[in-house]
């Protein structure tokens, strides 16, 4: 494939540290948090999973091993941190073959999460996009919204949690934007009896207070973040400061595929499920793989989790859909991939709000899980070798799109995956009669519903 | 504009200082020296160390935010502690995000940003006042202002300004191959940081790869004030001690002359004294009280060094 070799092949790091951190016996264990059989065994489950699809080496090549989407991703954090970032990513890569994990991980994901979730046709949608001549796509949403705590990110928190519990570490933090990541660790704390401190900027406190409410019953302390602008980017500072001042004792479970490396790859390997389980049902639906996929991106953890599988189809077109606030020319956006330009936020490098001296630029949107100044590295690669294409929608739009579907199909979507959803009016007009498409449903708008008020008024 | 700040002489750039830097009640910052070559007045860091270990002295290190409260108060302030003994200078560039800071010095940086401190004014506040400074002084700032300006264009303004180091805590020793080329290029030193969570095989390269010192972050956490200094820190002075030669300072979380005079004890060849000093500047009544306080606590911080 095209994009396969390319600039993979011009990174480079310093030769001494490829060696120093590809081998985890020369790296000072704390004997307390790991059993050094961890240490030992290098084995990647990314490269047995390569080999077992017999697909070419892109996979095995992104990230690189320092992190790297190309030039985005990589470990941009204090020296505190890299240690843990390292024991991090050995564990991870352990536990990603052992059986053991592995079934333990499918069982909740079973049993407690009720994956896997459904394909579901939604018809009336469908129907409402066909031309004067009834033709039109097919399209599909994938049920995230169908987990338990309503979005997909219980995926992430659920695996981030065993692995917490492999490593040791009995507190655990987060940070949280729309609560959904909050709600769902401190769900998952609750079921492995952890403790939960879950970092929510003071203003998303403020338009999510239900979410609020439901980390506290979970047990859950709740910190607010008041400095900068009292949202997901600095709930993300700040729960990086607790991870840098508490690592030997805590694990950070991130929320999506962002931040220094482990967590790009990571997060999206936990989320690969809905990618996975999306081909399965194609396959059962109508004998063939989709011919595009929809996804919203804040950092973009569902669009990853949906994108991974196909990548590697370049017949399978890849969309993913930012939040545009008022307009992405009014300066009050969180399009990054649209308008942001290439800097380092939170770990990473890639596409960011950023102003002419590199300082960070408040974004908005109506979404408060759309609403971060920056996006998940492998976005910013896919973006800039072409493979996915991404769009912009407006707090409007994004509004018109939370009424459709809730009028359509009987189900109230969140708002960040109305922003997807939005994007359909665009393109359904555009794709030939019969497009499979599938639109990733990550989550359900209860959450949603008292700003929803706000803007669309209590008898619509 | 960057290119501007580049290619302005001393004259251009005193001209601005004088309007925009002088204290209502004192004479302009901007002195003749500012015509001489910032090389003939300027010592390494290096050297200063070279220097103060051959006098069997330990370097005081103040760190403050540049613009909190104002840059004419951050030019005061340099000058100030310069006087009372410090023997190098970090001088913070606010951030948006700075994710290795405590309260105290993201309030700080918060402030300064609100003020309209930008790196063009804090590169004109010390193209003016750096002549009439005798330490040499280190920039402590976060990744991303750097790749705005792109790395060698950035380290071209330090050393045009006469800048001696550079300190950026989120860019992990892997990540720092192009930005330590580029201040080579620029005789600008890269202190690179190690901590108490390296492990000694990764402290190893970093202190092969830092220049003008070793900066050992006292404890796992973010910069502010703490109650002790860990013990932990004799045994890591030790361990590097054992590696190299370069000289080592310890930071983060110290504020007071004992532990300032434990940190000597152990070995330590300088101590940076951040999150008290912006403390002491950024709570003052007014300017003149928090440059007042300041020289007070550097003084004390000097007499408890050897």
């Amino acid at each position: 494939m095209a994009f396969s070799t390319t600039s993979i092949s011009s990174i480079k790091t310093p030769s001494n540290f490829h060696k120093l951190i590809s081998s985890p016996s020369a790296i000072k264990q704390p004997s307390s948090s790991m059993p050094c059989t961890l240490t030992t065994k290098v084995a990647s489950p990314l490269q047995i999973e390569v080999n077992e699809k017999n697909t070419n080496s892109t996979i095995l090549q992104r990230p690189d091993s320092f992190g790297r989407f190309g030039k985005f991703g990589g470990k941009y954090v204090p020296e505190t941190l890299m240690h843990a970032l390292t024991e991090l990513e050995s564990a991870f890569r352990l536990l990603a073959s052992d059986e053991a994990f592995q079934k333990e991980l499918d069982g909740i994901l079973k049993d407690y999460v009720g994956r896997e979730t459904p394909l579901y046709f939604a018809e009336r949608l469908t129907e409402h996009y066909k031309g004067p001549s009834g033709e039109g796509p097919d399209i599909y949403l994938k049920r995230e919204d169908l987990n338990h705590t309503g979005a997909h990110k219980i995926n992430n928190a659920v695996a981030q949690a065993l692995l917490a519990k492999r490593l040791g570490k009995k507190r655990i933090i987060a940070e949280t934007g729309a609560g959904q990541h909050g709600v769902a660790t401190a769900t998952v704390c609750a079921r492995f009896g952890l403790e939960c401190i879950i970092y929510m900027g003071a203003q998303d406190m403020e338009r999510q207070s239900l979410n609020v409410f439901r980390m506290r019953l979970l047990g859950a302390e709740v910190r607010a973040v008041h400095s900068g602008t009292a949202t997901l980017k600095d709930a993300t500072s700040e729960a990086i400061r607790d991870w840098v001042t508490n690592v030997e004792s805590t694990h950070y479970i991130l929320g999506s595929v962002a931040g220094p490396h482990p967590y790009p790859m990571m997060v999206r390997e936990f989320h690969a499920v809905i990618g996975k389980e999306t081909r399965k049902q194609a396959i059962e639906k109508w004998g063939g793989k989709p011919d595009v996929l929809v996804a919203c991106v804040g950092g973009g953890s569902n669009a990853m989790g949906l994108f991974h599988e196909f990548v590697d189809d370049s017949d399978v077109r890849l969309i993913g859909v930012e939040a545009a606030g008022h307009g992405v020319d009014s300066g009050r956006h969180a399009a990054t991939l649209t308008k942001g330009e290439v800097g380092v936020l939170h770990g990473a490098m890639s596409y960011l709000l950023q102003d002419d001296d590199g300082q960070i630029i408040e974004p908005h949107s109506i979404s408060a899980g759309l609403d971060y100044p920056g996006v998940g590295p492998e976005h910013s690669y896919l973006k800039d070798i072409g493979r996915a294409e991404y769009y912009s929608i407006t707090d409007d739009e994004a509004l018109e799109a939370f009424k459709r579907l809730s009028q359509l199909e009987g189900i109230i979507p969140a708002l960040e995956t109305s922003h997807a959803l939005a994007y359909l009016e665009k393109l359904c007009p555009t794709l030939p009669n019969g497009t499979k498409v599938v639109l990733n449903c990550s989550g359900r708008g209860d959450k949603d519903v008292q700003t929803a008020i706000k803007y669309l008024g209590a008898d619509l | 504009m960057a290119s501007a700040v580049k290619t302005s002489s001393f004259l251009q750039s005193s001209k601005l200082q004088s309007q925009a830097f002088r204290l209502p009640s004192s004479k302009p910052i901007v002195s003749f020296k500012s015509l001489i070559p910032m090389a003939s007045l300027s010592v390494s860091i290096s050297e200063t160390f070279t220097k103060l270990k051959q006098q069997g002295k330990v370097a005081l290190i103040p760190y403050i935010t540049a613009g909190d409260p104002d840059l004419s108060t951050t030019a005061e302030a340099l000058k100030v502690l310069d006087t009372c003994g410090s023997d190098i200078i970090e001088l913070g560039v606010p951030y948006s995000d700075p994710l290795a800071d405590g309260p105290v010095i993201q309030a700080a940086s918060a402030r300064a940003l609100a003020k309209g401190t930008n790196l063009e004014s804090i590169i004109s506040m010390l193209k003016g006042v750096l002549p009439e400074i005798s330490c040499p002084v280190s920039l402590f700032t976060y990744y991303n202002v750097i790749l705005k300006r792109g790395i060698g264009n950035f380290m071209a303004i330090l050393n045009d300004a006469g800048v001696q180091g550079l300190v950026v805590p989120d860019v992990p020793l892997e990540e720092t191959e192009t930005l330590r080329k580029e201040a080579a290029k620029n005789n600008i030193e890269m202190v690179l940081l190690t901590t108490p969570t390296t492990p000694t095989e990764r402290m190893k390269p970093i202190v092969e790869a830092a220049e003008g010192f070793v900066y050992l972050v006292s404890s796992v956490g973010v910069t502010g004030a703490r109650a002790s200094v860990s013990s932990r820190v004799q045994s890591l002075l030790q361990e590097i001690k054992e590696v190299t030669t370069k000289p080592v300072a310890v930071g983060f979380g110290i504020s007071n002359p004992e532990q300032v005079q434990q940190i000597a004890g152990w070995g330590a060849d300088g101590v940076i004294v951040g999150s008290a000093m912006v403390k002491l500047l950024g709570e003052a009544k007014s300017p003149e009280e928090g440059l007042k306080e300041l020289e007070a606590f550097t003084k004390s911080l000097k007499f408890a060094l050897p």
